[in-house]
């Protein structure tokens, strides 16, 4: 099947929104659960066993600021990205993903030294439950900011080419809800101590 | 962030109505995304000063209402939920309006390690024999976490 | 206003695209696709349908077939199963876990929803194919993916998971407890791996009924078996993200170590409860929701009335769909919830009955004053209605936290879902199945072997679980493999009764030698065409050809009108299909 000959269903647009955003949006919700289902039971727990404060503590909150850091500016260039595909500049969309992709190899660097260290120093998966939430949480993040590192590759490659514009926006929302479980990932495993 | 964006941006979305496709409508110049981001990190700054703070509750205060705030600005201006269609953000809502009910209704059991005529004896002992053991580290001295 | 501004500007669109649809078409003509691209690498929905059902039918015959080897074993126990063998504790625990899974999530699911779905979304609303082709077959491929890797749990060292198809912790977690640690682990990452094909499967369903419905056609327009799907696809994504979190935790309970449902470590075991069970009520509505609204469709043409408050009927059903997310704890009773939250949880239980009583009512009224046909869809349609009510009804027993205390885990549960999920699996697929397979295959099927193979189906059915009612009244306890282990549960009028079950099974199984029978016959040698619109129906799937060509529709349909306009006085013919454009 080439992508040329895409059939009239997703042509239409009867809510306005257009097909691949309102899909976007509903893959979202569905990954909001899952995420909304593992940070609610970590917080319950978490509320439920005051002992885990001192295994907390051992979080390295510098590395997590400089992550959020990373993601929050590789969401600043994927916005750029979607800016750059309405203005139909395919060419400059493609350069801003590729530096979105950069920012998320960065942050995959970042985690795997401080995981490394923290490995390094005892706290492994299965040293409380607050280690298993830990690299659970952040691990399924982690999937996350690889398979939206693909898809924008992906995208970046048509982008280029000034094929499949649109995409350059859908993918960027995608970042940018990886972004955010992250922001909430941060205060949740670094800064609440 | 500022009114006149604000007003900017629904401007721009009324005018090219609900039918107009991707592309064309509501252009920011990048400027717009940049002070977005430049907030954002000063946010962040400010949790990280937050975190300083001797108070705990101020401390969960700071680091949750500020990631409330950063997610309100990624989702609003980048993701640009502030001008999609209503039922975008009614159904997004939704799926966290059923993860708060998720928590309302599994908290009780599981948050709770007692309640009316049970109580969780392996999960107070879990909390009784980790917090027995935090003390023992304590005294012995363990080595501070490199930050 | 602006609605009619998109509807004609895709208008135009459409035509545009149609002429060149067209070209791509003829050059299709040259070159027939080989074996392989069109039957098992195909992007058209219609086959993808028929992916689901076969593979959903073929998962079925294993559940069947597992069935019956552990009535057999509870009905004769310790004695040889023909074409088993002996059967132990532990395949009898295994057979009982994946009987479970395999008719819940191999069955129910690929059949009501991505087999109906898919055959039934772009037809009904009037498109030529999902919004997104290519994520729809690998959505396919997921599921596949997914039941080879379930089959393969049988095989491994220590055999399949045994965990009953809830996969409690501590026993489902901990594999010196299941002995299965392999089929353990398989098994988690197969219903995993099913979840990810649905939610993919679920999106587009969703994504092209809001967005590709034919020019013309309101929400309100489409047919009820559309919007119950697509519901259904929104209940699913709302509902199963804790557990796919939950199943991870599983799998690292089981692979690595972790202890997060191992109570000795700090962990919570009622935590995979909740999480299971979050998703776990919802689901009943997800697979409940497809075969509710066959059966609308279906009364509402042989009846040749227009299906009773419609929008009541929708309203209602959103109504479910919220309230069966305020449910979930009635599945734990006695686990050792709070008392107080049992009360709340009762209450909602009780609730939800209203709703889903309602919808029988209005099926009721569409009946009254019809002018009914029983022909085989519409037997099974209302077989359905009337089964269901068992269900629904025995159900208000359970969901009493009082009375749950005595009903909880035995033969009584059994019964109940049973008289739920048999109805909306079985009946369901067989009521879509004689209903639109004349579109799907161009063929009628034959009515007198249809009426002894339903006939026959439903006689086995109530066979099997009436009786278990009673001996769970009597205190059956469930999961017991041999009861010649427990005195008082080993009396012979207990055992009578657990004979008569087997029967209905054997009964059961049998009866679909006459589908079988009814296939070959009716498929390769009556071969009586079906023509267009053989049950004289509205809805748009019927007014194209049968079985509808690549792209469905010639010219691809208005719709000018809602799709249960039945007997109306003015109109010489019963039925105003909806792209018929009215008289000028």
């Amino acid at each position: 099947m080439s992508t040329a000959a895409k059939p009239i269903a997703t042509l239409r647009s009867v809510t306005g929104v257009p097909t691949g955003r309102l899909a976007m949006w509903w893959l979202l919700a569905s990954e909001i659960v899952i995420f909304g289902g593992l940070l609610m039971t970590y917080v319950m727990h978490r509320i439920g066993h005051p002992e885990w404060a001192t295994e907390a503590a051992h979080t390295n909150t510098v590395a997590g600021a400089v992550n959020t850091v990373v993601l929050l500016s590789s969401s600043l260039s994927a916005v750029l990205a979607h800016q750059a595909a309405q203005t139909g500049n395919g060419k400059k969309a493609a350069n801003y993903l590729w530096l979105t992709i950069l920012g998320a190899c960065m942050f995959l660097v970042i985690k795997s030294f401080e995981w490394t260290h923290e490995i390094k120093e005892g706290f492994v998966l299965t040293r409380s439950t607050f280690w298993s939430f830990y690299y659970c949480a952040a691990g399924l993040h982690a999937l996350h900011v690889i398979a939206g590192s693909i898809a924008m590759a992906i995208v970046a490659i048509d982008a280029a080419k000034g094929k499949e514009l649109q995409r350059v926006e859908y993918a960027g929302i995608y970042w940018h809800f990886v972004d955010v479980v992250w922001v909430f990932l941060f205060p949740l495993l670094y800064i609440a101590k | 962030m500022t009114a006149a964006t604000d007003t900017h941006a629904t401007g721009g979305h009324d005018a090219h109505g609900p039918a107009s496709d991707h592309g064309g409508e509501h252009i920011h110049p990048p400027s717009y995304y940049v002070k977005i981001w430049v907030v954002l990190l000063g946010l962040m700054v400010l949790s990280l000063i937050g975190s300083e703070v001797p108070n705990k509750l101020v401390v969960l205060m700071a680091a949750f209402g500020i990631a409330v705030v950063k997610a309100y600005l990624v989702c609003a201006k980048f993701m640009h939920l502030n001008i999609e269609k209503k039922f975008v953000v009614y159904f997004l809502a939704t799926s966290l309006a059923f993860m708060a009910l998720f928590y309302f209704g599994v908290a009780p059991d599981v948050m709770q390690h007692h309640g009316h005529r049970w109580k969780n004896v392996s999960a107070k002992a879990a909390v009784t024999r980790g917090l027995e053991a935090a003390k023992v580290d304590g005294h012995g001295g363990h080595e501070a976490p490199a930050h | 206003m602006s609605q009619t501004a998109t509807h004609h500007d895709h208008g135009t669109a459409t035509q545009g695209h149609d002429a060149h649809g067209h070209d791509s078409h003829g050059h299709g003509h040259h070159e027939e696709p080989g074996f392989i691209k069109k039957y098992l690498w195909s992007t058209d929905h219609k086959m993808i349908a028929q992916q689901y059902m076969w593979t959903g039918v073929a998962m079925a015959l294993i559940g069947g077939y597992l069935a019956y080897a552990f009535r057999m074993q509870l009905a004769f126990p310790g004695k040889f199963i023909p074409a088993y063998g002996y059967m132990s504790s532990l395949q009898y625990n295994t057979a009982v876990t994946n009987h479970g899974t395999i008719m819940i999530f191999w069955f129910a699911m690929p059949v009501l929803i991505a087999a109906f779905g898919n055959f039934l979304i772009p037809l009904m609303i009037g498109c030529d194919d999902m919004v997104f082709p290519r994520i729809n077959r690998l959505s396919y491929q997921v599921f596949l993916l997914s039941a080879i890797i379930l089959i393969a749990s049988f095989l491994v060292p220590g055999g399949g998971f045994n965990g009953a198809w809830t996969a409690y912790p501590p026993l489902s977690g901990n594999s010196e407890y299941n002995m299965a640690h392999w089929g353990s682990t398989l098994w988690v990452l197969a219903v995993a791996l099913e979840f990810v094909a649905f939610l993919l499967g679920g999106i587009n369903f969703i994504t092209t009924a809001m967005n590709s419905r034919a020019p013309g056609m309101r929400l309100w327009d489409m047919p009820l078996v559309v919007w119950m799907i697509v519901i259904a696809s929104i209940l699913f994504m709302a509902s199963v993200g804790p557990l796919i979190a939950g199943a991870v935790m599983l799998l690292f309970d089981q692979n690595f170590g972790t202890f997060f449902f191992a109570p000795e470590r700090g962990g919570d075991p009622v935590l995979w409860q909740h999480l299971f069970w979050f998703f776990g009520h919802p689901e009943v509505y997800v697979v409940l929701l497809p075969a509710m609204g066959m059966s609308g469709d279906i009364i509402a043409t042989f009846s040749r009335k227009k299906l009773f408050a419609y929008k009541t009927l929708l309203y209602t059903v959103f109504g479910t769909g919220i309230i069966s997310f305020f449910v979930w704890a009635h599945h734990q009773f006695i686990a050792g919830i709070d008392p107080r939250m049992a009360n709340i949880f009762t209450v909602t239980t009780l609730i939800i009955s209203v709703p889903i009583a309602e919808m029988c009512f209005l099926f009721i009224a569409t009946l009254y004053g019809g002018s009914i046909t029983l022909t085989v869809p519409m037997l099974w349609g209302l077989a359905f209605v009337g089964e269901f009510l068992l269900g629904g009804v025995t159900g208000i027993f359970l969901g009493a936290s009082g009375a749950d205390i005595f009903f909880h885990d035995s033969y009584f549960v059994v019964a109940h879902f049973h008289y739920t999920f048999v109805p909306i699996a079985i009946i369901g697929f067989f009521m879509g199945f004689t209903y639109w397979s004349p579109k799907m295959f161009g063929l009628m099927l034959d009515e007198t072997l249809g009426k002894i193979h339903f006939w026959i189906t439903i006689v086995g059915f109530n066979m099997i679980f009436i009786p278990l009612f009673f001996t769970g009244l009597w205190g059956d306890h469930r999961r017991i493999y041999n009861y010649n282990n427990f005195s008082e549960l080993a009396r012979p009028e207990l055992q009578d009764l657990r004979i008569i079950a087997t029967v209905g099974l054997l009964i059961m199984i049998s009866a679909q030698v006459f589908f079988v029978i009814n296939l070959v016959k009716s498929y390769f040698v009556t071969k009586k065409k079906a023509g267009d619109n053989p049950w004289k129906a509205n809805t748009l799937e019927w007014q194209c050809p049968s079985p509808p060509p690549h792209g469905n529709f010639a010219t691809m349909p208005n719709v000018y009108r809602g799709p249960y306009e039945y007997s109306l006085p003015e109109r010489e013919s019963d039925f105003w299909p909806q792209n018929e454009p009215p008289a000028a």
